[in-house]
């Protein structure tokens, strides 16, 4: 998710200033996402130059400007809220190019790849239901669901490394090992 | 069996351990048909500490655990309960052992259909001597930990699965059991309720209990103070560092 849209999200519930839009977005998103507050400045000042917040007065003591949405900045809120997330412009992942290239590379003890993937995930999986339970506990929703986003996502990464490992048994049992020959055709993926 | 009865373990049980498995083997079949379902495998589990066992179908995990409840001997090695080596006990002894200290969340909830919620609950202590009045109270209490008193005196059959479930919980944690056994205890039940099952668990293994849970699922499995990772018989990782109790076993005689 851009700073973007996530400042605008927050300008839509009240004005607010640099630091404090800052100390907002971390809290809600449970400090998963830190943000400087250099970087917040620079997204309004481009914010401002597009039209979508206005400064809510001038300045106050401290020489902060609170900022405001305007009617167009409303709208991208709006806008946002219901588009998909589009997950095709993220990073390739390292872990299904490591894999690839060890199910295709001789001498690769590829099972072990797979436990030591997959014992590291559980890890990080510990540590996030560890969280989980202190937010419960505080009844901190935001944060709580933040949490579950990367625990259902580190869940999938293990199932995911679960169905490599029984595709590769099966294929052990029904065919010799070997490597794709480099001159194979390429295959494109489309999302 | 015989062979771990015909040779006295030469060390002592890992002190302050509820249960411990010690390279125990099973091996259902003889001669080349012979499947070996866990092959030398040792575990420690102490109070307080909940570990959860990860495996495809058919590495021996379930094995594990029924090795680990008496429910079955193995072939060689020995189980360890509370300190007591069950292979040393009499059928009697083990039968009261898993009465009043052990307890059980079965894949399927074994719950009689013939006796209301409360009275499910109320069964492993009656058995085991405990007045139906005291037992009843008992049953009670495990059933508002997992929120279901209020079903006390319905049928299973009367239960969604969820709510059986919950019942098959609260049996398996009534009264003062030092071991809980849990073979997939969140199975059919939507994420949230499986969820809840976890942290009643989790709950009363931070009391003091010990907890060994099989799950293939690692949202659960992360409950768990640490994963192991059975595959084909044997444990090949772990997520965590326990104490020392696995390099106390490959340490000098004590």
């Amino acid at each position: 998710m851009s700073i973007r849209q996530g400042l605008l999200a927050l300008l839509a519930q009240q004005p607010m200033y640099g630091a404090q839009l800052r100390v907002e977005f971390e809290r809600r998103t449970g400090g998963t996402w830190p943000l400087n507050v250099g970087q917040v400045y620079t997204t309004l000042s481009r914010l401002d130059r597009d039209g979508l917040v206005e400064a809510a007065g001038g300045s106050d003591e401290e020489g902060r400007i609170a900022y405001r949405l305007t009617a167009a900045g409303r709208e991208a809120v709006g806008r946002w809220w219901l588009t998909p997330v589009d997950r095709s412009d993220h990073p390739r992942d390292e872990l299904a190019i490591k894999l690839a290239l060890a199910v295709t590379v001789q001498d690769v003890d590829v099972p072990a790849v797979v436990q030591a993937q997959r014992t590291q995930s559980l890890r990080g999986l510990q540590d996030l239901t560890r969280l989980k339970q202190r937010a419960t506990t505080e009844d901190d929703l935001a944060w709580l669901l933040v949490l579950e986003h990367l625990v259902f996502t580190a869940e999938a990464e293990v199932r995911w490394l679960d169905h490599v490992e029984s595709r590769l048994l099966r294929r052990a049992r029904t065919a010799p090992a070997s490597c794709t020959p480099l001159d194979a055709p390429a295959r494109q993926v489309t999302r | 069996m015989t062979a771990t009865l015909d040779q006295p373990t030469q060390r002592r049980p890992v002190t302050g351990a509820v249960l411990e498995l010690r390279s125990v083997s099973r091996v259902h079949g003889q001669g080349p048909t012979a499947v070996h379902a866990l092959r030398e495998v040792s575990l420690v589990v102490r109070p307080g500490e909940l570990v959860a066992v990860m495996g495809p179908s058919g590495s021996g995990k379930s094995t594990l655990l029924t090795l680990a409840g008496g429910l079955d001997p193995p072939t060689s090695g020995e189980v360890y309960v509370q300190g007591q080596a069950l292979s040393r006990m009499s059928a009697a002894d083990v039968a009261r052992l898993r009465r009043r200290s052990l307890g059980y969340v079965f894949q399927d909830l074994n719950l009689i259909p013939t006796l209301t919620a409360v009275e499910n609950v109320m069964l492993p202590l009656e058995l085991d001597g405990v007045r139906t009045a005291a037992a009843r109270r008992a049953a009670l209490a495990s059933m508002t930990q997992v929120d279901v008193e209020g079903l006390a005196d319905r049928f299973p059959g009367q239960l969604s699965g969820g709510q059986q479930q919950r019942v098959a919980i609260a049996r398996a944690l009534v009264g003062d059991r030092r071991l809980v056994l849990a073979d997939e205890p969140t199975g059919a039940l939507d994420s949230d309720t499986g969820e809840a099952v976890l942290q009643v668990l989790r709950a009363r293994v931070d009391t003091g209990a010990a907890g060994l849970l099989v799950t293939h699922e690692a949202r659960h499995a992360a409950w768990a103070d640490r994963v192991v990772f059975v595959r084909d018989g044997v444990i090949v990782d772990t997520t965590g560092v326990p104490a020392e109790p696995e390099q106390l076993l490959e340490g000098p005689t004590c």
